[in-house]
């Protein structure tokens, strides 16, 4: 006999009674862990997103959201592929790269992916009218990128993932994102049938944490042909140059193009850094509920388990168990509830934050260990606070008044 | 061995005084057995729970061993009656949720015994009360008379020279009953002091003395020898 003997046998004794308090703090637990690891990442994003494309801009549908840069192209809406011609054949200064893209569903082998239409360079060098017009002769030097001439692999698909842009891609040709490879088993050169099609794997794109590494991309023809929609897009990314933005660009192009909304990618880190600050908020107010809400039923739990326990108690003392003792029992068990209810909320929590945070906020998310500190470090504290009055009560309890014959 | 000198007992209840006992002395000496008896609300328990330093006099004094109980803190009232005195209460006071082993246990772990020796002490303790088959059964797998088997092979767990017994017979049929008092007679004879509080007379007879209680006063004693020659 020890004391995790006594305190484990009556917890299990009586675990329909303890119940209520375990899930009041597990899901506690589990929720702020959740929110807290999406938002972790979520803002890591953001950051990244931030550092590695500079001011972006996206010409969108006029009803489309900006909730999420990286998933800004797949809302069904579209516009047409014409709108690229326009601004190609535009005077307006400060626009270094276009993407023009159009992204369907796909279902390969049971799993749903995302079939993205992409327009390599090679096809605007090859027009002649827009060569003309010089998007890529055109002066440069103000923009996040220059010039995909100047890359230092011009045939390295991988471009697309650092520059949103591709230098050569042919139409029977698709770039695998790296989840997706990894999920259908797909490599180099080996042939991928989608929407009835069959396509080269050119390249598997390395990791990017976000709903890229879920797509195929393929010509954008191939792909308006297969959607059997006509030559439209979803959006088209520009990597414009930050100062003619600050100049105004985005007012000129929402001239040009009136029908199709113009955003920035700050408009949208600005959008996701306030999700960011409300899930933030949220989770702060889920551990102030979890304070009142968890603490109070642990408080009354305990309260409820010492007037039931009292006989027993009593018989203790008797025994011999001097105040120290019986304090110990009771926050011994407190410690039980809170640190499972700590490691429970925080493997419950990460796996949610793990399996909402792709399709929340459209990033992978890790666990992270910090929050398993945090997270046990919240619950036991709240526990012993919880039920330190109580277990003060039983050790203060009259032995005698224990006892119904006395 | 264990005295009381002229102790009292109020209670404070719905604003009156009730004096639980009044004035009470009494000596015990070492390997007496006493039972003490008297109607419902005369004292007994309470003159019992004051002996063993659960109960704190108003007034008076109780001595064990010559310490002055009430003269200790709570916790040293609480290591004196770990290591002196042993209760067996009317309705057992196992605890529920712990196999008879466990049970015997308890007073071994208080006294920080290592696990091994709690078990081949409570084991022999068990066997010695007829438990030997019974180990791992919690009390609600035991009938009445097994339950107070187990709490007597409890109360014997750390040797203690004072048992103090609340009616150990009170919810027991005839037969039972006489295999406790008997296994209290057997404790007696190895030594051991005894205050038994019982309502039962037959129960009464067998101890070496008895007192008798009326409204918190001691009204008489007496001896075995006494009642024998009365008889």
């Amino acid at each position: 006999m020890r004391m995790h003997t006594l305190v484990w046998r009556e917890v299990f004794e009586r675990k329909s009674q303890l119940l209520t308090s375990f899930l009041a703090i597990l899901l506690g637990i589990t929720v702020i862990v959740s929110i807290k690891n999406i938002t972790f990442y979520s803002e890591k994003a953001v950051a990244r997103e931030m550092d590695s494309l500079g001011a972006n801009v996206l010409v969108l549908p006029k009803s489309a959201t900006v909730q999420d840069y990286y998933a800004a192209d797949m809302q069904g809406e579209t516009i047409p592929e014409e709108y690229v011609t326009r601004l190609v054949m535009s005077d307006l200064q400060g626009l270094d790269n276009l993407s023009p893209k159009l992204s369907l569903p796909v279902e390969v082998r049971g799993k749903t992916f995302t079939l993205t239409g992409i327009l390599p360079k090679s096809e605007f060098q090859a027009k002649a009218a827009w060569q003309g017009a010089g998007i890529f002769a055109r002066p440069i030097g103000c923009g996040a990128i220059t010039s995909l001439s100047d890359a230092a692999e011009p045939d390295d698909k991988n471009t697309l993932v650092r520059k949103r842009v591709i230098e050569d891609l042919e139409a029977d040709e698709a770039l695998v994102g790296a989840d997706m490879a990894a999920a259908l088993g797909v490599k180099e050169s080996d042939t991928l049938e989608l929407l009835g099609k069959r396509f080269t794997v050119t390249a598997v794109l390395p990791q990017t944490g976000t709903v890229d590494d879920s797509r195929v991309f393929a010509h954008l023809h191939t792909v308006q042909e297969l959607s059997g929609k006509g030559p439209v897009i979803n959006a088209i990314e520009i990597i414009g140059c930050c100062q003619e933005i600050s100049a105004g660009l985005v007012d000129k192009l929402n001239r040009l193009l009136p029908d199709a909304r113009v955003v920035t990618v700050s408009q949208i880190a600005q959008s996701q850094i306030k999700i960011n600050r409300m899930m933030s908020n949220l989770s702060l107010m889920f551990l102030v509920i979890i304070v009142f809400v968890g603490g109070a039923s642990i408080a009354n739990y305990m309260y409820a388990n010492v007037f039931e326990r009292r006989r027993e108690i009593g018989t203790l003392m008797a025994l011999g168990a001097d105040s120290r003792l019986v304090l110990k029992v009771f926050l011994l068990k407190a410690l039980l509830l809170g640190g499972a209810g700590g490691i429970g909320g925080y493997v419950l929590g990460s796996i949610f934050a793990m399996v909402l945070g792709p399709q929340l906020a459209g990033m992978r998310v890790w666990p992270m260990w910090e929050l398993a500190i945090a997270a046990v470090g919240i619950s036991i504290g709240l526990t012993l606070v919880a039920s330190y009055f109580p277990a003060r009560r039983a050790a203060r309890l009259d032995p005698c008044a224990t006892f119904q014959e006395v | 061995m264990l005295k009381m000198e002229n102790v009292s007992k109020l209670y404070k209840h719905r604003g009156q005084t009730v004096t639980a006992l009044d004035n009470a002395t009494v000596e015990i000496p070492r390997g007496d057995f006493v039972s003490v008896v008297g109607p419902s609300g005369s004292g007994k328990s309470t003159l019992l729970l004051m002996l063993g330093g659960m109960l704190s006099p108003s007034r008076g004094r109780v001595f064990l061993e010559e310490q002055s109980v009430y003269d200790l803190n709570p916790n040293e009232r609480a290591r004196l009656r770990r290591e002196k005195v042993g209760f067996v209460f009317q309705t057992f006071n196992l605890v529920p949720y712990l196999s008879a082993l466990e049970n015997v246990q308890i007073p071994l772990f208080l006294a920080k015994m290592d696990d091994d020796a709690q078990g081949e002490r409570a084991v022999a303790l068990l066997e010695r009360v007829g438990l030997g088959d019974r180990l791992h059964h919690k009390p609600c797998e035991l009938s009445v008379g097994q339950q107070q088997r187990v709490a007597l092979a409890r109360m014997l767990a750390n040797d203690p020279a004072v048992i103090l017994a609340d009616e150990p017979t009170g919810n027991l049929d005839p037969e039972t009953s006489r295999q406790i008092i008997g296994f209290l007679e057997e404790f007696n004879e190895e030594g051991k002091t005894i205050v038994m509080v019982t309502h039962d007379p037959r129960a009464a007879e067998r101890a070496k003395r008895t007192l008798r209680l009326a409204e918190g006063a001691i009204l008489s004693e007496r001896r075995a020898e006494e009642r024998l020659h009365v008889a």
